[in-house]
């Protein structure tokens, strides 16, 4: 143990000797890592907010086989028929809780960039808050239905430029006036900007059609009494989802094909940082085939020298991954990214850099640095005795 | 009753390296003994095979034929890990360029034989600093090699070489980098060693000077001894 501890000492003291090669290690290894922790803060960033998004006891109603919003008509009669559906919730009126919506895509100038990047303008009834989770107003007050005003999501206000509280906007032909900025605690929406329905039906001459309509469910389990209802029904034609698969469904893909991405992308870099790690520790032994000649001549056995020459490739590896996480963290966690979402529109979302990502990230480092040791720590524990006679 | 066995008997040695087809006898039959406390010069041309046969002696390389016994006991036919535990154990080496470790300071260095031994921290502490002050260099322990001569770091590899205390002392050219003055200090302390702490030593040298400061002169030449006396 004693001549283990020394030996690897003397390894990893010998590192400075090697300072170029063992910083371009530390560097290729750092890369890697951080390609791996940068896609999957953003895999995890993203999926928080789409999970956040959707409500169990929220339904959403879309034509069928649209999948999405954007690809949905629903005529004003299919909300006759869903508003008199069984399992739907109503409020101390009796009314039920159901918002027919509409959004179209406008324009907006993101901060960071400067640049021209879409943005949902939803058109939303009254009931609107009510169906969207942890709903609040921050500043402002909400819009005057029938009128061209606006309240816009948090996410939009710090991405975007130019939806400051009282500020009149152009979107498209028409002018608006930002009244209010709300939240709903993280969501997705909170990368949009609400209106009333009937104002962007009548600018955007959608007639009184609409794309999809939510409604409030009296539990969780209601879902199936409304879809029992909807397929019974004939002049219906609907897809009926609760919020939480619908987001699940169209946003979920992304976070799968990002760490689907940022997996193999990671893999490439890494069988670079291998190739790397393996030659600084054939170097390393090479420069030191004397000392560990004299070591084994004075009586130390060839595992020494073989784990000398693992540990400090691991070391290096280390080292490269502890920089990456260091250097992801302090970039990116909590940092807003944006990305496109489930409808060619903007979603403003957070990088987590979670524990799960980072164990994923030191694992790989130190799978890289083990590969590239063992086979140099062969050829350390080999070195010919005789080697102690070389100048 | 090991006393009055020679240290080592060689045995009708010999060895033979094959370069491909070729094979190339180093030396063929030599038979000698050691006696415990010898002081033994080998000297011969470049390339008699001196380093060869320290080699043979130290336990680092083994004969195509014949037998090295130490203390009656066979060494030539043991397992690597019995020798590399026999080296530890019986021989301190020491080398024509030092062979320190260079990240290590000079105690480090000279300690890290110790470190194959069950001794305590405390223990080795001590050891390392009596190995230090045999050879004069105290002063310098805590220096790394770059930081001293020649002539320092060989004193710090030879106390490396005594410090756990070993029955035979190996030095291949001890002297052959060092200047004429800083050689014969070194010189005269394995001849101290010899004489007053009764370390049995074979040096192998070119020079013929520095051959005098053992008792016992052996001229290789073309795979032969030819034993001279103390020419003086
Ligand atoms: N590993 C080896 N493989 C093949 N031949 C070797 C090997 N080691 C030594 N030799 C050869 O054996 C012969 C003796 O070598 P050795 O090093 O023992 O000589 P030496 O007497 O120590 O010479 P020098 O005074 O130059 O140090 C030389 O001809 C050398 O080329
Ligand atoms: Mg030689």
């Amino acid at each position: 143990m004693k001549q283990l501890f020394a030996v690897i000492g003397m390894n990893v003291r010998s590192i400075p000797q090697r300072a170029g090669m063992s910083i371009a290690t530390i560097t290729s290894v750092a890369f890697m890592v951080a390609v791996l922790l940068g896609f999957l803060a953003m895999a995890n960033g993203f999926e928080k907010t789409i999970n956040g998004s959707g409500s169990d006891d929220v339904a959403v109603f879309l034509r069928g086989g649209s999948q999405a919003e954007l690809n949905s008509v629903l005529a004003r009669d299919d909300a006759r028929l869903i508003e008199v559906a069984p399992g739907i919730a109503t409020d101390e009126n009796g009314d039920p809780i159901m918002s027919a919506e509409l959004y179209v895509i406008v324009d907006g100038i993101k901060r960071a960039s400067q640049t021209e990047a879409n943005l949902p303008l939803r058109g939303v009834q009254q009931q609107a808050v009510n169906l969207r989770q942890n709903f609040s107003i921050t500043a402002g007050r909400m819009f005057e239905p029938g009128s061209a005003e606006l309240v816009v999501g948090e996410g939009v206000i710090r991405e975007f430029e130019g939806f400051e509280l009282g500020q009149t906007i152009r979107l498209g032909s028409n002018t608006w006036t930002v009244v209010g900025t709300f939240s709903t605690g993280g969501s997705v929406f909170d990368s949009e900007i609400w209106t009333d329905l009937g104002v962007v039906q009548n600018l955007y001459q959608r007639g009184s059609s609409v794309q999809s309509i939510r409604a409030r469910l009296t539990s969780p389990e209601a879902i199936e009494e409304v879809r029992a209802y909807v397929e019974g029904e004939d002049r219906l034609n609907l897809d009926v989802t609760s919020e939480r698969e619908y987001f699940a469904d169209s946003a979920g893909g992304i976070a799968t094909l990002l760490k689907w991405v940022g997996w193999p992308l990671s893999i490439v870099m890494a069988i670079g940082a291998f190739a790397g790690a393996w030659n600084t520790m054939y170097s390393s032994v090479d420069s030191r085939t004397r000392e560990i000649a004299t070591l084994r001549t004075i009586g130390f056995s060839g595992f020494t020298a073989f784990m000398g020459t693992l540990i400090e490739s691991l070391v290096l590896a280390l080292l490269g991954g502890a920089l990456a996480i260091l250097v992801i963290y302090i970039l990116f966690n909590g940092n807003s990214a944006s990305t496109l979402g489930g409808g060619f529109t903007q979603i403003v979302f957070s990088f987590q850099v979670t524990m799960g990502s980072v164990i994923s990230g030191l694992i790989l480092a130190l799978a890289v640095g083990f590969l590239g040791g063992i086979i140099p720590g062969v050829r350390a524990a080999r070195v010919s005795l005789l080697a102690v006679h070389q100048n | 009753m090991t006393d009055q066995l020679p240290l080592y008997q060689l045995r009708d040695l010999s060895k033979t390296y094959t370069r491909g087809k070729e094979s190339i006898s180093i030396f063929k039959g030599l038979n000698m003994d050691i006696q415990h406390g010898d002081f033994i010069a080998i000297m011969g041309p470049s390339g008699s095979g001196k380093t060869t046969l320290l080699n043979q002696l130290g336990g680092i390389d083994s004969p195509s034929s014949g037998q090295v016994v130490f203390e009656g006991k066979r060494i030539d036919n043991l397992s690597q890990g019995d020798l590399a535990k026999w080296r530890s154990r019986n021989v301190g080496f020491i080398f024509q360029f030092y062979n320190l470790m260079p990240t290590l300071s000079a105690a480090q260095n000279v300690e890290l034989p110790l470190l194959l031994t069950g001794l305590s921290g405390g223990e080795r502490k001590k050891r390392v600093k009596t190995a230090l002050e045999i050879v004069g260099i105290a002063d310098r322990a805590g220096h790394k090699p770059r930081q001293l001569s020649g002539g320092q770091q060989q004193r710090v590899a030879i106390a490396r070489a005594i410090v756990a205390d070993p029955k035979i002392l190996l030095a291949d050219e001890p002297t052959g980098d060092l200047d004429r003055a800083t050689a014969d200090e070194i010189l005269g302390m394995l001849q101290q060693l010899n004489t007053e702490l009764g370390k049995t030593i074979v040096m192998v040298t070119h020079d013929p000077s520095a051959a005098k400061y053992a008792k016992r002169e052996l001229h290789l030449d073309k795979g032969e001894f030819v034993e001279r006396g103390k020419t003086s």
